[in-house]
């Protein structure tokens, strides 16, 4: 495509411009926003967990870490003790702020997403494609794989890995790679059964490109909004296990701040005394994935035009 | 003159689903062979010495008896293909080891726990699959209402809180607002069965909203594409009452996904149920498998990681063999 402006010729050129790629991507946001109203919304809570995480050590008050016993366990208040900046979200067992963890949490929710996200993605195409691609033997034993991966409910296959790994956050981002690769490869794999079908792929193969050719350029391009869907509408998912894996006490490992893990046996042995030590990581929680879920769900109905008459 | 249902290797549809299952229970085998080998091959995975570890905990001292005899217990002695057609030939004949703590059997401490958490299970199947179906015909009925928004904005809601959230919410606020929490004392039902019956409710429900919450997005889904089919205008132009056009024409076919997911959910359900179970101090199958790990009872992790893999294959195929009912187009193939 010509992306250039045409030579007019020696003719001044008229007032009219094509729009400059910023102006296009603003174009672009506005009338997403128009569509999908609520699918915006959930894009700025997006775009709000990566400025928190991103800027942490600017929007914490404290460093997530800080112990002080002296403000052990206060509720949430807009006074400040002694002249500090004040506990909005009150303070644990060691005297660390609540918020500036909340804020610290959202970094190990992002990273964990993102990470997985990216590192899942390989593994599932090879898996996939293969699968699709070999057919017979390969495919037939690489899905009774997939079957019995997939028959392990997912939390109980996530703690057995951490059990085998030990407790650390990249066993963690390897955990939940594994188990999303393993899931999406089958997707994956049935939409490349549909693209070997198609003529180009013959074509392709009449001119006699390679397999690995085949696969790297015809195929894998084209499962490639494929992926992004399968991402976007995962990546909420993604962020809930980490929570829940860490909720049991087999996810990133503490001190990090997680927002599961703020609500673990620690959280929960001064559940009654001190409730704010659970309000503030729940409702983050809460907030982040409902927002992650809206926002993946309206680039879905964007980006798969099936989906579209769904609406 | 009548022609029976035929297929294209001349066989009727009974047949042919007869040998659909067929297959697909062969087809179970290489997976469980398969889950078996990771079953048995957990143990060689976990870093370090697990033995050195175990006696560590257990007497502090390292003297060689019971060094022996711990590694005697877990096979371990054995190479890896050995203990592996060991494991299986016990397994098939209902033998899953005995605990390396209290030496019960394996397979009696799951039948113990199993109760609650099938319990738990089933109501919250039950509760989940109702509502969330009635609320997305409702919201599929009334499309971009706002009926429909706010129930498909509280349904991304429900989907968007953790289990594990809602459980310690459940049990907080209350003790919060009102002073009291919900007992967490759990009983059997032989014991008294009106207080087990309520200390079931809870997990059972708090369970329930996700899948509620899953179940309500897909029956919107699939009832609005339903209710653009050709037959469904039809029934509203031969005067169909929209009650029936709805219950009977519409939603009976937007069923057919749903029992998909449906049978999806089971494996998710049992991941929610050790979440629960954990929260709510249910003595079920998770809490067993969570204490085995913290314990490191290794041949407890491994029979209920085996027997819930089972029980997942088992309903997937039940899911699957189903559709037959609800939709006699699909074909087998």
């Amino acid at each position: 495509m010509v992306t250039e402006p045409l030579s007019t010729g020696g003719v001044a050129p008229v007032a009219f411009r094509e729009p400059g790629p910023i102006a296009r991507s603003w174009d672009a946001v506005f009338s997403f926003t128009r569509r999908k109203p609520l699918g915006a919304f959930g894009g700025a809570i997006v775009v709000l967990l990566v400025a928190v995480a991103i800027g942490a050590p600017v929007f914490a008050p404290y460093a997530p870490l800080e112990n002080n016993q002296a403000v052990a366990l206060k509720g949430p208040s807009l006074a400040s003790i002694d002249g500090t900046f004040p506990h909005l979200a009150g303070t644990d067992q060691f005297g660390r702020d609540v918020f500036s963890r909340v804020v610290y949490g959202a970094q190990t929710s992002l990273y964990i997403g993102v990470l997985v996200t990216v590192v899942s993605t390989i593994p599932a195409l090879a898996l996939g494609v293969a699968s699709a691609f070999f057919g017979g033997w390969v495919d037939y034993f690489l899905q009774r794989f997939v079957d019995t991966v997939q028959a392990v409910p997912y939390l109980i296959l996530l703690i057995a890995i951490m059990v085998v790994l030990g407790p650390s956050f990249i066993n963690v981002v390897f955990a939940l790679s594994f188990r999303r690769a393993v899931t999406e490869s089958r997707v994956l794999r049935g939409s490349t059964l549909g693209l070997m079908n198609q003529t180009y792929i013959e074509a392709a193969r009449a001119t006699g490109a390679t397999n690995g050719r085949i696969m790297l350029r015809h195929l894998v391009p084209n499962l490639v909004p494929l992926l992004i869907v399968l991402s976007s509408t995962a990546f909420a998912g993604v962020i809930l296990s980490e929570a829940s894996l860490s909720f049991l006490g087999y996810g990133v490992p503490p001190p990090r701040p997680s927002w599961g893990g703020m609500l673990a046996a620690d959280g929960r042995a001064f559940m009654y005394a001190a409730p704010w030590m659970l309000i503030a990581p729940t409702l983050a929680l809460a907030i982040v994935v409902f927002g992650v879920n809206m926002f993946g769900d309206a680039l879905r109905d964007v980006l798969d035009p099936r989906l579209r008459g769904a609406r | 003159m009548y022609y029976p249902p035929t297929t294209g290797d001349g066989g009727t549809t009974g047949s042919r689903m007869a040998k659909y299952i067929m297959r697909r229970l062969v087809g179970l085998i290489p997976t469980l062979l398969l889950l078996l080998f990771l079953v048995v091959v957990l143990i060689d995975l976990i870093p370090g010495d697990i033995v050195d570890l175990m006696l560590a905990e257990r007497t502090g001292s390292n003297d060689e008896t019971a060094r022996a005899a711990l590694e005697e217990q877990l096979g371990l002695t054995q190479p890896l293909p050995i203990r592996y057609v060991e494991y299986t030939s016990r397994a098939l004949r209902g033998d899953l080891g005995a605990s390396l703590w209290t030496q019960r059997p394996v397979t009696e401490l799951i039948a113990g726990r199993a109760w609650a958490s099938i319990e738990i299970g089933l109501l919250s199947i039950l509760l989940g699959s109702v509502s969330g179906v009635m609320i997305g015909a409702v919201s599929a009925v009334r499309q971009d209402g706002w009926l429909d928004y706010v129930l498909r904005s509280v349904s991304i809601l429900g989907i968007s809180v953790p289990t594990f959230a809602i459980a310690t919410a459940v049990v907080v606020l209350p003790a919060i607002w009102w002073g009291t929490a919900p007992s967490l004392r759990y009983v059997g039902f032989s014991e008294a069965p009106w207080a087990h019956i309520k200390i079931i409710m809870l997990p059972a429900v708090v369970l329930a909203i996700g899948l509620s919450a899953t179940v309500m997005r897909l029956t919107r889904t699939t009832m609005l594409e339903v209710l653009r089919q050709d037959y469904i205008r039809t029934a509203h132009a031969k005067g169909v009452a929209e009650q029936s056009v709805v219950f009977r024409h519409a939603l009976k076919n937007a069923m057919i996904p749903v029992v998909t997911v449906l049978g999806l959910q089971v494996a998710f359900l049992i991941g929610g149920s050790v979440i629960v179970e954990s929260v709510f101090a249910i003595p079920g199958v998770g809490r067993l498998l969570l204490s085995a790990i913290s314990n490191r009872d290794y041949p407890i992790v491994q029979g209920v990681v085996l027997v819930i893999g089972v029980f997942v294959m088992v309903t997937n195929l039940l899911v699957d063999v189903s559709y037959a009912w609800l939709d006699p187009r699909i074909r087998y193939s």
